[in-house]
């Protein structure tokens, strides 16, 4: 199955009936199959006017206690910046799916991570955080889908898969979880009517006295520590007695992986660390492995952005470098080695 | 003894931060006595804007949603797509529904999404204290059009009402005023005929509602009458514009 369309069934499976998307390349094949699925399961598919339409459809319908959904690609996810700080800023869970291309402006539809820094830094207005996983797989990408609904349903926020149309078109062999095993979520502060039984409930970020909307943000925060704390997730190699260390992540890190084995064979003690979640981010090990090293390197498709979190982890422990392609270049494991070679002289 | 006027159980039982002579509290109140008279409380779902009317959530007694501005007919039909049976009204002001969220508007009405849209039209920027609406008059001075508005710089006044019955989405459109004992009556019963034609499925109704801003017009909450009656009526002509059920047109 393609990677896109593999998010698609995966939602699906993981009880998702209410899609509301806008097309743009390089992720339209989600909405395709949503829009061919859904009527036939009982569920949602409506293309909206306009991304700003279909992220705000998204509140609604999440506000409603449901499980919503939308996907686009970067200069769309713009335009949804504005829903996605109110629904963080109303504690409501949702999925959104950013197969990212280049940028900025309209940029390329190629493969890209320059939305790196919108998706973890909040790209909204406002003191808010979304959990954004970055697979790197197909049955990866599948695995995250479930877990983006469990996780946004646990803590009541957005969650954001980052891909890019390398991942959203290329094609592997994947088995689904089955979502029998998967947690339930009471939703008693839906609006779902009152039916005359309890108390109206109001979905809303709204708070005019700054004292009770501080408290609001850092409640927030709090669970957002919760968070840090419980749910980062990432894959390491060869960190044992690795002299270099590379971090990588989604489509960059498959190409880092043929250069790390490459570097490896060459008898460079070089090792890999992959963040599944980007936030939060894995400050921790990356912390840890920094005071062992001689020094680190990120590579990313884009001018520098993860960089600057693994500086901060790291906090002077050891030089990290920055290897990077842009504008929709991918990177070739050869100019990755190259990289590494040049970190051990 | 018989009680012949209380607060009807939709609305909340808190003060209104409406200045005095504003529109919105009665139109507030036409809605909660038609939510009670059709006894859908229990199933409404109502969706605030942004604007003066930002904190109805406060003042319905039925589940709320506050919307980004602009969006409440984006967040309504995801309200309405996630419970269908529910009954979903959204509460918008000028700049809401006819500049920033011209879209959602439009789209919603398009799609005839089953919902009720009940749109204050006052002329003016009502919360941020007085700016050009796009239904600001072609003369009306405000803050940012202290010289009126003129044409050539700011083009004209969006009619809704109109606009929207040229699509064949709405199942009805009609456009009041609570000017009068008359015309409040009638907003009611036109209100009525909306959430009405939701229950039933017809699809898309909206009732326009020409309001009063005091103020922002600087004028007395009387004045404000008066100046609705001779400017806005004519520009904008009460009456139904669509009706699927066949009812009288202007
Ligand atoms: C994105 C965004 N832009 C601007 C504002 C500021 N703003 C708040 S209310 C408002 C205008 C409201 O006017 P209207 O919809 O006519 O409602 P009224 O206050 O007259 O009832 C504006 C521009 C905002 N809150 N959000
Ligand atoms: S500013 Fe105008 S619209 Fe707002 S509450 Fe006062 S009178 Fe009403």
């Amino acid at each position: 199955m393609k990677g896109n369309e593999a998010i698609a069934e995966a939602a699906i499976r993981a009880n998702c009936r209410h899609f509301f998307g806008y097309p743009i390349t390089p992720q339209t094949e989600i909405s395709a199959y949503m829009a061919k699925r859904m009527p036939k399961i009982g569920g949602t598919f409506l293309q909206a006017e306009s991304e700003v339409a279909a992220i705000n459809m998204v509140y609604g319908a999440a506000g409603a206690g449901v499980r919503a959904m939308t996907s686009s690609s970067s200069p769309g996810i713009s335009l949804k910046a504005e829903g996605l700080s109110y629904i963080a800023g109303a504690d409501l869970p949702c999925v959104v799916v950013n197969i990212v291309r280049a940028g900025p402006g309209l940029g390329g539809i190629q493969p890209a991570q320059s939305d790196y820094f919108q998706a973890v830094k909040g790209g909204g207005h406002g003191d808010y955080k979304m959990i954004v996983l970055a697979p790197s797989s197909i049955q990866e990408t599948v695995d995250s889908t479930f877990d983006a609904f469990d996780l946004a349903d646990k803590y009541r926020m957005p969650v954001m898969i980052l891909g890019d149309g390398m991942l959203g078109q290329m094609m592997e062999p994947i088995s689904f979880p089955d979502s029998a095993d998967r947690p339930t979520y009471d939703k008693d502060w839906a609006t779902t009517g009152t039916k005359n039984k309890r108390r109206a409930n109001v979905i809303n970020s709204l708070y005019i006295q700054p004292e009770e909307l501080e408290q609001v943000i850092w409640a927030r925060e709090e669970k957002y520590r919760e968070i840090e704390k419980t749910e980062v997730k990432y894959e390491s190699e060869g960190l044992g007695d690795a002299d270099v260390v590379v971090v990588a992540y989604g489509t960059t890190a498959r190409v880092v992986k043929a250069a790390v084995k490459a570097a490896a064979d060459e008898g460079i003690k070089v090792g890999l660390i992959r963040p599944v979640t980007l936030w939060p981010f894995p400050s921790e090990i990356i912390a840890k492995t920094a005071k062992n090293v001689k020094a680190m390197l990120s590579v990313e498709m884009s001018t520098g952005q993860m960089v600057e979190d693994i500086r901060l982890a790291a906090n002077g422990a050891c030089p990290v470098a920055f290897y990077g392609r842009t504008g929709g270049v991918i990177p070739t494991p050869d100019g990755i080695l190259e990289q590494i070679r040049r970190m051990v002289i | 003894m018989e009680i012949v006027f209380q607060r009807p159980k939709a609305l909340a039982d808190v003060p209104f931060h409406y200045c005095s002579g504003c529109s919105h509290g009665i139109v507030h109140r036409l809605v909660a006595e038609v939510i009670d008279e059709l006894d859908i409380a229990g199933d409404t779902i109502g969706v605030a804007p942004v604007g003066c009317s930002v904190f109805a959530y406060n003042y319905f007694n039925v589940d709320m949603q506050q919307a980004a501005h602009g969006r409440a007919p984006a967040v309504a039909t995801g309200v309405k797509r996630a419970n269908p049976d529910n009954i979903v009204f959204t509460y918008q002001g000028d700049g809401d529904l006819a500049a920033i969220g011209t879209a959602e508007t439009v789209h919603a009405a398009a799609r005839g999404e089953n919902i009720t849209v009940i749109f204050i039209n006052n002329a003016i920027y009502g919360m941020t204290g007085g700016q050009m609406a796009p239904t600001t008059l072609v003369g009306q001075v405000t803050q940012t059009s202290p010289y009126g508005r003129k044409i050539e710089a700011q083009g004209y006044p969006i009619r809704m009402s109109e606009m929207l019955a040229t699509l064949e989405g709405p199942s009805f459109i009609k456009r009041c005023s609570v000017d009068s004992v008359k015309n409040i009556n009638d907003t009611k019963n036109a209100i009525k005929k909306a959430f009405q034609n939701q229950m039933d499925k017809k699809g898309f109704s909206m009732v326009e509602i020409l309001s009063t801003c005091p103020t922002n017009w600087g004028l007395s909450p009387v004045e404000s009458l008066g100046w609705l009656r001779e400017n806005m009526i004519p520009h904008y002509p009460l009456g139904v514009y669509k009706d699927i059920d066949g009812g009288e047109k202007v």
